[in-house]
């Protein structure tokens, strides 16, 4: 595995981790006691850490869109796919982060919705990956002769 | 720690704002007639002045009548939860206890003897949700169910609370209180995820969408408490202080509240004379034994902001995207010119 792979696994680890840390599951279902994950179980620890997460994929997602904008019109089905959910999720995550600023406020409905829809993008974005790798057509981008 | 500025900065203006307007202001009605809200569109905020309080409960009482149609009614027997060690929290039977924080009471009295500049002072202290300005029960609730609305009151949504407990986590005085077998866990997976709804003041949504005051604040023979938009309550509260010499708690805690005391005795006494208090009272001692019997029982410690990682790391986040996508078109520069200068 490339190590640029690694990386990313491991960066989406964190963020699912931290992610779904905002759940008050990992103490109800023993992670916060084994050894060395009790900061699972510390909501301002993953908070934070789900804002660092965020700020190092944010950048490479916005790498990775001027990377594939000139190649827009060889994007795969799936690829669309998995942009348009990724696009849900960074617009709802930087809502809440705007919403999280002391001075920022969303109303409740609205509120609700952007948490509802980030988590939801977030576990169909997992089993779309999951599926187009499990069918071999995780390419986002059909490959030409030219490159 | 890094510092706030935002907040400094939109402290520092309602401070200015608050000493500029408070002539002006203090002929204006506190409250308009809808919603609740301010007229100014500001948030409102309540203002106790404890050197009035006589500890009758006049307030708890008034608190308890307005809101008990909306106390929990819990199903029994409970579901069974998953794993063991998840246990229901139960007050349905202890509807009656008025000396803490419960599902069936939102607002309690703590009576607190203090000595202070030689002389005893007792001070009745009306506690309840602070309704915190930037809350961390909203800002970390999965599920958007505990919420600040626009009047400035922090509610949660019964409909939509699982109970999980987090708001009570991560609330520095831990406010909400759980009730089990009620809401919608019931209608999920009520083994395995969730255990009630979370309760707690909400400053009377209900009643202040008709254009009523407060019930606690209505009830009081001695005028403890007024509302009014926050800059106003400031401005107030700070007046308060200088012509009585008294001292404030809730305009700075937990990253500033819309809830201000102001009292003839500091703070730090008041805290650790309600701590010797309890264990005075014969308890037990122990740090369980004072845990529990503190349990319900918000403190009055100074409390820091609590969010200031995460506006530091705000910045961060805004700014990555635009930095990744123009390290990515500067790759796609380079790149071009490297092949139009082969080309050539
Ligand atoms: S706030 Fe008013 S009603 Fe409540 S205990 Fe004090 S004096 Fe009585
Ligand atoms: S006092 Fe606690 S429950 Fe009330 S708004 Fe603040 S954080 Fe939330
Ligand atoms: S504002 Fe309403 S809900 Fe809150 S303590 Fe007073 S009476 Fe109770």
């Amino acid at each position: 595995m490339r190590m640029r792979t690694l990386l990313f696994i491991l960066l989406m680890a964190a963020m699912a981790v931290s992610g779904f840390g905002q759940m008050p599951i990992f103490k109800r279902y023993y992670v916060a006691d084994l050894p060395g994950m009790a900061w699972t179980a510390d909501y301002y620890f993953t908070h934070a850490m789900h804002y660092v997460g965020a700020a190092i994929l944010l950048a490479l997602l916005g790498y990775a869109a001027a990377r594939l904008a000139p190649v827009a019109g060889r994007i795969t089905l799936s690829g669309w796919l998995r942009i348009v959910l990724w696009a849900t999720i960074v617009a709802t995550g930087l809502l809440r982060v705007l919403k999280n600023l002391p001075d920022m406020h969303l109303g409740p409905e609205l509120t609700l919705v952007v948490d509802i829809t980030h988590l939801g993008a977030v576990m169909a974005l997992g089993m779309t990956a999951l599926a187009v790798r499990l069918v071999g057509k995780s390419a986002y981008v059909k490959i030409s002769r030219e490159t | 720690m890094p510092k706030n500025t935002s907040t400094i900065s939109r402290r520092s203006f309602l401070r200015g704002a608050a000493i500029v307007g408070a002539g002006a202001l203090a002929a204006a009605p506190a409250v308009s007639r809808a919603g609740g809200q301010s007229e100014s569109g500001e948030e409102l905020a309540t203002l106790l002045d404890l050197s009035k309080c006589i500890g009758c409960g006049a307030c708890v009482m008034a608190c308890r009548e307005a809101n008990a149609e909306r106390y929990p009614e819990p199903t029994k027997p409970f579901p069974e939860m998953f794993p063991a060690r998840v246990k229901a929290e139960d007050w349905s039977d202890k509807r009656g206890v008025d000396d803490r924080l419960t599902p069936y009471n939102w607002l309690f009295v703590d009576h607190i003897t203090v000595n202070h500049g030689g002389e005893e002072h007792e001070i009745h202290m009306p506690r309840r949700c602070m309704h915190c300005t930037n809350p961390p029960c909203a800002n970390l609730c999965p599920w958007g169910a505990a919420a600040k609305q626009d009047n400035g009151a922090v509610t949660i949504a019964p409909d939509i609370c699982l109970g999980g407990s987090k708001c009570k986590d991560v609330c520095p005085w831990d406010i909400p209180q759980r009730q089990t077998g009620v809401g919608l866990y019931l209608d999920l997976l009520p083994r395995f995820a969730g255990n009630g709804v979370m309760y707690k003041c909400d400053r009377c949504q209900p009643r202040m969408a008709e254009g009523k005051l407060p019930a606690c604040i209505e009830a009081c023979p001695m005028d403890v408490q007024e509302i009014g938009p926050r800059s106003e309550i400031i401005a107030k509260a700070e007046a308060l202080v200088r012509e009585t010499g008294g001292y404030i708690y809730g305009i700075e805690e937990n990253g500033g509240t819309n809830t201000v005391y102001v009292s003839p005795v500091p703070f730090e006494a008041l805290e650790a004379a309600r701590d010797k208090g309890k264990d005075a009272k014969g308890h037990g001692k122990g740090s369980q034994a004072q845990q529990q019997n503190q349990a319900g029982r918000p403190h009055l410690q100074p409390v820091g902001s609590p969010f200031e990682n995460e506006n530091m790391f705000a910045a961060a986040v805004f700014t990555a995207p635009l930095a990744g996508l123009a390290a990515g078109a500067l790759k796609l520069f380079r790149k071009a010119r490297a092949n139009h200068e082969e080309e050539s």
